[in-house]
């Protein structure tokens, strides 16, 4: 439970209450009515979020997919949510399962302060450390992959006391050149149209706005004031049904 | 005379109409047991129907942003329709309306052509074309017949 207590508005029932003293009016009944309101929303509130981070598991994010080009580094990030400060404690581990096996394996493990690296399996002296615990962030880089890389990686995270949760898994695809992501190539074409459309519309209204203001500026100087209220009053026709007539 | 209003706005509609079918129904090629068009590949396989999305290659993307392009002008073109309708002087001549209608038929036009010549990229070579490809190449003609008719076409009072 939540430890202290939640002031509870009493200012609003005491007996002293500056709006009894003078005629209650709708406004003010109303108002109340809202503070009250308001104050139980909080309440509440404080009580659901004391309630929840007793039974919220840790969360741990990783991306979904990566792609990467042969021979490229790929960085793999995992982070993690927890209501629970980040303890000195707190460990990462990252597990390797290659595509088609059926077992995964352990490639990396943080713990007690010390990142401890892959030096006997397929990722030997190809991979770093990259994460910054404190700010719970367990990313791991992979130098030079290669085709053999294809697989499914699993990020774990625990923060003491916080340690209920599942892993969260990022699949990495090795490509010999990298395939343009789906809805790329139709946003940008579709994107160059309008936008040249725009483009067209608000360069012709310019021309239109600067011609008007260079006639206008030459009948001035021309006639005086005297053509003033004549112009820019266009007749308005009625709205009728409009036919139309083909002619070549 | 009001009969040939309504005669034009139903030609264009149409021609919006199939442009959309055409463009959400899954059926540019048909096999007996799977379907495909520009945005997904669903195949029955043994009773499951399921849909994989589309190739991610470029072309076919090209033809995504065609015909969407064509719905946008074809939409475009009718409310211009309208709007011109009320504000054209007697005499005056549509023709905003029959550029875009006309544009839109040539973005059609653009994504049909991608899509028959690159096709052996991402369509296995015994599989016959489906109803949507085939309202695709109708909607062509119609949108620029639409596009030509409100080019003609002058306002009376």
């Amino acid at each position: 439970m939540p430890s202290g207590l939640i002031p509870f508005p009493f200012h609003l029932f005491s007996f002293h209450h500056p709006s009894l003293s003078r005629n209650p009016s709708h406004t003010d009944l109303r108002g109340e009515q809202r503070e009250i309101m308001l104050s139980v929303l909080a309440l509440t509130s404080v009580v659901l979020l004391g309630i929840a981070s007793q039974t919220t598991a840790i969360v741990v994010y990783t991306s979904w997919e990566r792609h990467a080009l042969v021979g490229t580094d790929v960085r793999l990030s995992c982070s993690f949510f927890s209501w629970q400060w980040t303890s000195p404690d707190v460990t990462f581990s990252w597990h390797y399962r290659p595509d088609g096996a059926k077992e995964a394996i352990s490639i990396f493990h943080y713990a007690g302060g010390i990142p401890y690296v892959d030096t006997k399996g397929p990722f030997r002296d190809r991979m770093e450390f990259v994460g910054n615990p404190s700010r719970r962030d367990g990313s791991i880089l992979l130098k030079n992959v290669d085709f053999a890389d294809n697989g499914t990686f699993t990020c774990d995270a625990k923060n003491p006391p916080d340690i209920a949760g599942s892993p969260s898994h990022v699949r990495l695809f090795v490509f010999e050149k990298v395939p343009v992501q789906a809805g790329v190539i139709t946003g940008a074409i579709i994107g160059v149209v309008l936008g040249l459309l725009i483009l067209i519309v608000a360069i012709y209204y310019l021309m239109r706005f600067l011609v008007a203001r260079r006639v206008f500026s030459l009948s001035m100087s021309k006639h005086g004031r005297k053509g003033k209220g004549k112009e820019g009053s266009q007749q308005k026709q009625k709205p009728k049904v409009p036919l139309v007539f083909i002619s070549f | 005379m009001l009969l040939l209003l309504m005669g034009i706005v139903v030609l264009h509609v149409a021609g919006l109409v199939l442009l959309l079918v055409s463009t959400i129904v899954s059926a540019w090629v048909i096999n007996t047991n799977s379907r495909s068009d520009l945005w997904t590949n669903c195949t029955t396989v043994s009773g499951v129907y399921r849909c994989d999305p589309a190739d991610t290659g470029v072309w076919i993307q090209a033809v995504q942003a065609m015909m969407i392009l064509s719905i946008i002008f074809s939409f475009i073109s009718l409310f211009l329709f309208f709007c011109q309708l009320f504000t054209l002087k007697k005499g005056g001549r549509f023709l905003l309306t029959g550029a875009f209608q006309i544009l839109a038929s040539l973005f059609v036009m653009c994504g049909g052509i991608i899509y028959t010549v690159m096709n052996s990229g991402w369509v296995p070579a015994k599989e016959s074309y489906g109803f949507s490809f085939i309202l695709a190449w109708i909607a062509f003609p119609l949108a620029f017949i639409s596009g030509v008719v409100y080019v003609i076409l002058r306002k009376r009072e």
